[in-house]
């Protein structure tokens, strides 16, 4: 589990008109990607243009929410990490079966048991009453 | 299509000493170089009319000028991120050989160690441009901020798909230290470290150890360029500018990028390499001493790959008991000691160096330097230089 450390602000997403769909469906604990209504590529991170086909119309697609863990890095020294967080903590970037990957965190999981290839699924976790992140937990293959 | 390739060249080099405390504020540190690398091309301030100096120096282009009693600016600007450093220069010959200046003075000071610790960037979010929000808007929620937990994370991957032991990454940073003890102008001078001590430090960030990061300093170094035309009128041997680029690819994010279909490379790098070696029209076997960005050790062996002195995944073993790349060897890497050796000002001392190099001045002098490639920005908005003893 994740420790955050009390009087250092969390850090918060910036959120504009091209990525809220992105961060409104985390708030409803929904894992949603953007799609290109034209070409049908999946991005992330959200923006404002289809990189293949630079078209401007998208949609917000549910996720599976599943994925395996395509790398990954465990913070254990207070200066080289976020000092609102107590090390140690992984940080892990997912690979999507949608075939995005984003950065998160792991949830429930020892970081001596992470390893490159390991199934997870999302959670949602409201660290703050106003602030819910995406983290994943170990899932069955 | 005309080239800038060997129409400009570095004339004067102004280099601090490399402490942990200056002493000094950065702007005196930069003036103060600027009139050590005039005094070494033989020129006055009057005729500086160009400066390139770094979006995030704190030293303002007017403050030199009134400094130093410079009146007659014609071309100025700036170049950004960790990538900069060749690419300042190459700002400066673009500035020279179209005449929009003659003698171009190009800067970077930072009291690196005393004003500021490593993790000072993570606190200071607010202040990050929109870009790097936009970018950090999925990173920095989950804890990952720092430049080396970026890079830690790609290295992850990298050992992970050839198979290579993050031990290994050690003999980068043993040798830059050697190279470094033989500097008295760097911090590790007479200071060398073993592998022993490599292996000793503590993880940060987990694979990446203390001994692969750079080492904090406060100091500057400016440098001076003009036209190949004018340089040979002045003090020094010029180190003439035959190759110099900036490179960009899909998916460069201001340091590493995890989107991209392969994270286990430096694509900039790759990229760079083309136009640079097609620029000089020489190729990496020519190059006799190389400059590569050692911000963090494990990069080295993914630019030596990059940028064509060996194999995909072969970079590691490469530097396997550091006999290939300590003077010496077939490719003798970062001579000054580098970020790691000497000193961290974000990659400006590997120019200098490659300077010292081909004048031949070098504190680990390789014989026959006629050719000196350099790299900075690994992982990032790349840049790069090939410098020539001769047109």
């Amino acid at each position: 589990m994740m420790e955050y450390v009390p009087g250092i602000p969390l850090l918060r997403p910036y959120i504009d008109l091209d990525n809220q769909g992105f961060w409104e469906g985390v708030k409803q604990h929904k894992l949603v990607f953007q799609k290109c209504q034209d070409c049908g590529l999946f991005v992330h991170r959200p923006r404002p243009m289809c990189p293949r086909c630079l078209s401007t119309e998208k949609e917000w697609v549910s996720s599976e929410g599943r994925g395996k863990v395509y790398s990954w890095v465990n913070f254990v020294y207070a200066n080289a990490a976020y000092p609102g967080i107590k090390v140690p903590y992984p940080v892990v970037v997912v690979e999507m079966v949608e075939g995005v990957r984003m950065i998160s965190n792991l949830y429930d999981v020892n970081p001596e048991d992470v390893y490159i290839g390991m199934p997870v699924e999302v959670v949602f976790d409201d660290i703050a009453d106003d602030l819910t992140l995406p983290k994943f937990k170990r899932s069955e293959a | 299509m005309s080239s800038i390739s060997n129409k400009a060249a570095i004339v004067g080099i102004g280099v601090s000493r490399f402490s942990k405390d200056s002493g000094k504020t950065e702007l005196r540190m930069t003036c103060e170089c600027i009139k050590a690398a005039l005094d070494d091309a033989g020129l006055v301030p009057p005729d500086i009319d160009g400066i390139v100096k770094h979006a995030d120096d704190a030293t303002d282009e007017h403050s030199v000028t009134s400094s130093m009693g410079m009146g007659n600016l014609t071309y100025f600007g700036e170049s950004r991120w960790n990538g900069a450093p060749c690419a300042m220069v190459l700002r400066a010959a673009i500035g020279v050989t179209t005449a929009a200046a003659n003698y171009v003075v190009v800067y970077r000071a930072a009291n690196g160690s005393s004003k500021k610790g490593m993790g000072t960037n993570l606190r200071n979010m607010a202040q990050l441009d929109t870009g790097s929000l936009l970018q950090w808007t999925y990173h920095a929620p989950f804890g990952l901020m720092s430049e080396a937990g970026r890079v830690a994370m790609i290295i992850r991957r990298y050992l992970h798909e050839y198979g290579i032991d993050n031990d290994k990454f050690g003999w980068i940073t043993t040798v830059c230290r050697e190279h470094g003890a033989k500097n008295p102008n760097g911090i590790f001078y007479e200071k060398p470290t073993t592998m022993t001590d490599y292996l000793e430090s503590k993880m940060i960030a987990d694979p990446l150890r203390l001994m692969d990061c750079y080492v904090e300093a406060d100091s500057a170094i400016a440098l001076i360029v003009t036209t190949a035309e004018k340089a040979v009128n002045l003090k020094q041997k010029p180190a003439y500018i035959l190759g110099a680029t900036q490179s960009m690819v899909a998916d460069t994010e201001e340091r590493q990028s995890f989107y991209r279909p392969g994270i286990s490379g430096l694509p900039e790098m790759g990229h760079m390499a083309g136009r640079l070696f097609a620029m000089a029209m020489i190729g990496p076997k020519d190059i006799k001493v190389a400059q590569l960005d050692d911000s963090y050790a494990p990069l080295v062996p993914m630019q030596l790959e990059e940028l064509g002195f060996c194999g995909r995944g072969e970079g590691a073993a490469f530097c396997d008991n550091g006999n290939r790349i300590r003077i010496g060897g077939e490719l003798p890497l970062n001579t000054s000691g580098g970020s790691l050796g000497e000193g961290y000002i974000f990659g400006m001392n590997h120019v200098v160096e490659a300077v010292r190099q081909i004048r031949g001045t070098s504190t680990a002098q390789v014989s026959d330097a006629e050719l000196v490639l350099v790299a900075s920005g690994a992982g990032g908005p790349a840049s790069g230089l090939i410098l020539g003893g001769s047109r």
